[in-house]
């Protein structure tokens, strides 16, 4: 589903980002991304987002190679993935089922579609009864949660995370981890960038180690290849 | 959704399900484009001190140049009441008998450029204006009526333009026993060229007030995407297309030009009744029928049209710079 060829980023001439980075995630795969901060976990997530391109080196996801995608096709890459932030980036001038209803606004779907997936979005996470609610009303937890409800209400087949546990108690953490493993059961590629080691271990998954921008540990050895070192 | 009556649902659903769905993707489309729509209006009204600012410069912009405008149709339309009332007076030599006048207005009279001819003979002449100068006692002491035969020639519609004028008087000059031929235009011709560089100097001011329309939008819409700039940062992050994002603030510049167009026409209705007094008594005057005219349906029409796409490319212009290069780049923290 999301495969790195070879991929360096390069940001000025002194700065690389990412070196010759490989690996490659199945559908339904989960696995967390981790390493020092400023060892590129960002750039990496931004790669697989089109907010950057790479220098050098292919990424593929669903089957398209981003680095050729025209300016225009970006925003339709983009359906096809849910984003989790650590600050969540909701919007406090809309209800929770305004926020939620984001991606679907920006497809087109029918007002009745839409509010059918919002509400099957927001049960899954558990904030069914919150929809009218106004963000900034919530926990932080909640918050992440409504964060979560966004990034998987089209159904995209790629889920990122950057650091989703962030600000959150261990407690609050795992149920958010639990989350994720259920969206990846049923057929969504998880990637969650975090340094928190002990949620990692928890988990038991697949990890792969960033360290001054080389990939230096896979995780799983059944898929994808590592470089370097 | 209309449903058709006379099919059941069950027969060709294949060819009813695609129909719909395109319809319903139409309508979506639709129900955004108001959504959002509603919603830039909705925000010009929260805050209505500042929008009314915006509108009223933009009234100002507009109605300066769309008011001398109306002048200028005004005084066109002056010269034109006087052009197709110009008449051509030939005066007669002294010494031609009246039936040789009676002759030349026949021949005046055949000409296709001439609509008709009025002979005024000498001692009629004296009698009129010695009614209508008041100088009855001073003319009493003249020997003999030194007034001449005089010939009013009215055009034809077809020769009343100035060269068309000019050809005519040429010509009766020409004939024989015509001594001076009189018409004049002259004045007509310079209020014309006056006109004309009126014409040309408001017309460089509606466009350069026009751009400033622009620009003006173009700053305040340029605000407006600041003030969203986290909105648009998560509907780019959610594959919101450019033409998505830049939506709500083209309907923003569409309603600043909306409300400006109006306050404009308010502005020149205003200034118009403001002002129907004073030029009446000038027109009174000058007896002429001269009268400013306000903007007609249609001209008002034409005024909010101009307003809200002025107020869309302002919108356009600010979108442009700044906001196709917004990336959610960073927001994704580092």
């Amino acid at each position: 589903m999301i495969e790195f060829r070879q991929v360096t980023k390069r940001y000025d001439s002194d700065h690389t980002a990412l070196r010759q980075v490989n690996f490659g995630l199945e559908r339904g795969e989960l696995a967390f991304l981790t390493g020092h901060s400023g060892a590129g976990k960002s750039t990496l997530l931004k790669l697989i987002m089109v907010m950057e391109r790479p220098t050098a080196g292919e990424v593929i996801v669903g089957g398209q190679v981003l680095n050729r995608l025209p300016r225009r096709q970006i925003p339709y890459i983009r359906r096809h993935i849910g984003v989790v932030f650590q600050n969540h980036q909701l919007l406090f001038d809309r209800t929770v089922f305004d926020n939620v209803a984001m991606p679907l606004e920006v497809m087109g779907a029918s007002p009745r579609d839409t509010g059918r997936r919002v509400r099957a979005a927001l049960d899954k996470v558990g904030l069914l009864n919150k929809e009218k609610m106004n963000p900034m009303q919530l926990s932080g937890g909640e918050q992440q949660r409504v964060g979560i409800a966004r990034a998987v209400v089209n159904k995209p087949p790629v889920l990122l995370a950057d650091e989703p546990t962030g600000n959150l108690d261990p407690a609050l953490s795992s149920d958010i981890m639990n989350l994720f493993g259920q969206f990846s059961q049923v057929g969504v590629t998880v990637l969650i960038a975090t340094h928190d080691i002990a949620l990692i271990n928890e988990m038991g998954r697949r990890t792969l180690t960033l360290d001054h921008g080389r990939l230096t540990a896979a995780g799983a050895p059944d898929t994808g290849g590592v470089s370097g070192h | 959704m209309a449903t058709d009556p006379r099919r059941k649902p069950e027969q060709s659903r294949g060819a009813n399900r695609a129909r719909s769905a395109w319809r319903e993707q139409a309508e979506s489309y639709l129900t955004h484009h108001r959504k959002v729509a509603r919603d830039s209006a909705q925000r010009l009204w929260h805050t209505p001190v500042a929008s009314l600012m915006t509108w009223t410069v933009m009234g100002v912009a507009l109605a300066l140049p769309v008011a001398l405008l109306l002048l200028l149709t005004s005084l066109q339309g002056v010269s034109a009441g006087w052009e197709s009332s110009a008449r051509v007076t030939a005066y007669i030599d002294l010494d031609v008998p009246l039936e040789q006048a009676r002759e030349l207005r026949g021949e005046m009279a055949a000409d296709g450029r001439v609509a008709s001819v009025e002979l005024v003979d000498r001692d009629q002449a004296l009698k009129e204006f010695r009614a209508s100068s008041g100088l009855e006692d001073a003319l009493d002491y003249l020997e003999e009526n030194p007034l001449p035969h005089t010939l009013l020639v009215t055009p034809e519609e077809s020769a009343r333009s100035a060269e068309g004028v000019e050809a005519l008087v040429r010509f009766m000059e020409g004939m024989e026993g015509v001594e001076r031929v009189q018409v004049d235009l002259g004045w007509l011709q310079r209020l014309n060229a006056m006109t004309d560089l009126l014409a040309r100097a408001v017309w460089a001011l509606a466009i350069l007030l026009a751009a400033a329309v622009v620009l003006v939008i173009g700053n305040t819409v340029r605000l407006s995407i600041e003030s969203r700039r986290d909105e648009i940062l998560v509907a780019k992050l959610v594959g919101g297309t450019d033409g998505f994002v830049r939506r709500p603030f083209l309907y923003t510049g569409a309603w600043f030009g909306l409300g400006g167009g109006v306050v404009a026409l308010i502005l020149l209705q205003l200034s118009l009744w403001w002002l129907s007094g004073p030029i009446e008594r000038l027109a009174g005057l000058y007896r002429s029928d001269f009268s400013l005219n306000g903007l007609n349906f249609d001209g008002a029409l034409a005024l909010i049209i101009v307003a809200m796409l002025l107020g869309w490319l302002g919108a356009w212009v600010a979108v442009k710079r700044h906001l196709d290069d917004m990336e959610p780049g960073d927001i994704a923290g580092g």
